[in-house]
């Protein structure tokens, strides 16, 4: 092994089983990310994925207060906090944002109650920092088969309404008329949408969890011919921050303050932005000159008047 | 009304939140005829549409597709262009997508790329003149090109009846022509009954064979010499309406009774409501 090889990957990396875990689980989750992100992104919904982020805060606050795996308080909470919002969205739109402001206020509140009552009984130094930021280095080997199994349905649900969901985004009256029942397709890409937040929760944390969500996906659709290119090139690049944000964390442990890794977290979201900003050398976006000329094109000509 | 009326409307009407948007609707539309759908902006077009669709369901009256009652989707034999997309101009949509979403957007799975379904997007796209944007990001096309990538999207599902929503609204007049004789040919060379909204009768005045005119909630249906009259008119808004022919143009001049009904900018939609012109 050359010097340079082993200078990026520390010997002994693999032998770990925490780094075994941490990069089984943060492929599946990149790629459940990348998938469901990029219709997340051509559907405009960015924001409910961060509401759903914020909500499955408190679940998994929740989880950690009463003892059971954080993964569980973060699904539960998600997939709930997606049924209220279906429920809040349908009814008014012009209450909505205030709906949606007024619960997710209330959301992080009972995390703070939760996070400061689970960490005086427990005792458990840390626990706060990964149910927010994510550790991917102390993932239960117990819950993997079940983070793999979420990863996969959700990508399931996905691949089954791709073409559905796309119509839809297009022209939901569109869709409409063709017989897609639009509201069923929303609720169940809105739990796919939950299940993904829940999942990136777990690597990178509650609060950062969109960031894995929304990063390769934008970054993607920028690059990208086609929704399914961009769905493989968001897996892929999402994958690929995983991984270097994992090795970099596992280096970070002889970087001052010495005997303490960065957390991966970190990494991770440094290196979503970092290719989100990439993408711009790639593609620059159409000038502004540009996007006139097109616009005028389409311009009436001034009408006649009939007088 | 003749038997082979692929579209019939009997007596229609639509209550909505306790106000009457339609009232005592009938028309029919034959096989490769070209309808314009016209009237002011709020006069029930939208509405009109969208219970042809089945979007809408009829407090009175019922449609009839094809001679039997409409089921909830029309089987397949309607195509319909929505007014606009809803998409951002950096999605990675192509034409080329969009127009494939038309084979088979509405059903579950993914679609697998094939020699027979890309040469059946491609003579879609033929039949509207867009070949040449095929590859080109939906949402960087113009409105004009927009429409035409759209009405290929409901051209590839073999549809009996086109129903097109204010196709025209914020084009300018090259597209607007261009448009309105793409429309022309799918109904007079493929027998395609087609159905177009629109607030200004003018650019479509020479190609469409009939008119259904909507004012008030009530329409008048027949060639549009016979309903493009004052007396017609008059009697579907309930008060005093001229009608202008100015160099080819046609000018709907309605009363000051009908002050609800507003055309924002009457010396373009050529229906001047509530002007005093005189």
């Amino acid at each position: 092994m050359g010097h340079f090889f082993s200078y990026i990957v520390e010997p002994g990396l693999l032998s770990n089983s925490a780094v075994r875990t941490a990069f089984l689980v943060g492929t599946v989750v990149a790629v459940t990310s990348g998938v469901v992100g990029v219709l997340t992104v051509i559907r405009g919904q960015s924001f409910a994925g961060h509401s759903l982020a914020d909500v499955a805060t408190t679940g998994g606050a929740g989880a950690f207060l009463i003892g059971v795996n954080q993964f569980w308080g973060f699904l539960i909470a998600g997939v709930a906090g997606a049924a209220i919002m279906e429920l809040i969205g349908v009814q008014r739109r012009r209450g909505r944002d205030v709906a949606t402001g007024v619960v997710l206020g209330a959301a992080l509140g009972a995390a703070a109650l939760f996070l400061y009552l689970g960490t005086q009984t427990s005792s458990t130094t840390g626990a706060s920092f990964t149910i927010l930021f994510g550790s991917m280095f102390v993932i239960s080997p117990d819950t993997v088969p079940a983070l793999i199994a979420s990863g996969v349905l959700a990508l399931a649900v996905v691949a089954v309404l791709s073409r559905v969901l796309l119509l839809t985004s297009l022209s939901p009256e569109l869709a409409a008329a063709r017989g897609v029942p639009v509201r069923a397709v929303g609720i169940a890409y809105l739990a796919a949408l939950a299940v993904a937040v829940s999942l990136s929760a777990v690597v990178i944390g509650a609060v950062l969890s969109t960031a894995l969500l929304i990063g390769p996906a934008a970054t993607a659709l920028r690059v990208a011919k086609s929704p399914g290119r961009a769905m493989a090139a968001a897996a892929l690049i999402g994958t690929a921050v995983t991984w270097l944000g994992i090795l970099l964390a596992y280096d970070s442990f002889y970087w001052p303050p010495h005997g303490h890794g960065w957390p991966v977290s970190f990494f991770v979201v440094a290196l979503v932005v970092m290719a989100y900003l990439l993408s711009y050398a790639w593609r620059p976006r159409r000038s502004r000159r540009e996007r006139v000329a097109a616009a005028a094109a389409d311009q009436k000509e001034p009408a006649c008047s009939p007088a | 009304m003749t038997d082979n009326d692929l579209l019939r409307l009997e007596n229609i009407g639509v209550r909505l939140g306790g106000r009457q948007i339609l009232s005592g609707v009938s028309f029919s539309v034959a096989p490769g005829q070209f309808t314009g759908l016209i009237g002011p902006n709020g006069a029930g077009k939208t509405t009109l549409l969208r219970v042809i669709l089945g979007l809408q369901q009829p407090t009175e009256g019922r449609v009839l597709l094809n001679g039997s009652p409409k089921t909830r989707h029309g089987g397949g034999l309607i195509g319909y262009v929505p007014q606009k997309l809803a998409i951002d101009q950096d999605m990675p949509l192509r034409a080329r997508d969009v127009v494939g979403l038309g084979i088979d957007g509405n059903k579950l799975g993914f679609p697998l790329p094939s020699a027979s379904r890309r040469r059946q997007i491609t003579e879609a796209l033929e039949a509207v003149g867009a070949e040449s944007y095929a590859d080109a990001r939906i949402g960087e096309l113009s409105g004009g090109e927009q429409q035409r990538v759209l009405i290929a999207h409901a051209l590839i599902g073999r549809p009996r009846l086109l129903l097109l929503d204010e196709p025209l609204a914020n084009l300018d007049l090259k597209s607007e022509q261009g448009i309105v004789s793409v429309l022309a040919r799918l109904a007079h060379d493929q027998g395609i009954a087609v159905l177009i909204s629109a607030h200004d009768l003018n650019p479509l005045l020479r190609e469409i064979d009939t008119v259904v005119y909507v004012a008030a909630g009530r329409a008048a249906a027949g060639r549009t010499d016979e309903i493009i009259q004052s007396d017609v008119l008059s009697a579907l808004y309930g008060s005093r309406v001229d009608v202008l022919h100015v160099n080819g143009r046609v000018l709907v001049i309605a009363g000051e009774e009908q002050q609800e009904l507003q055309a924002h900018h009457p010396a373009e939609t050529g229906v001047v409501v509530g002007l005093d012109r005189t």
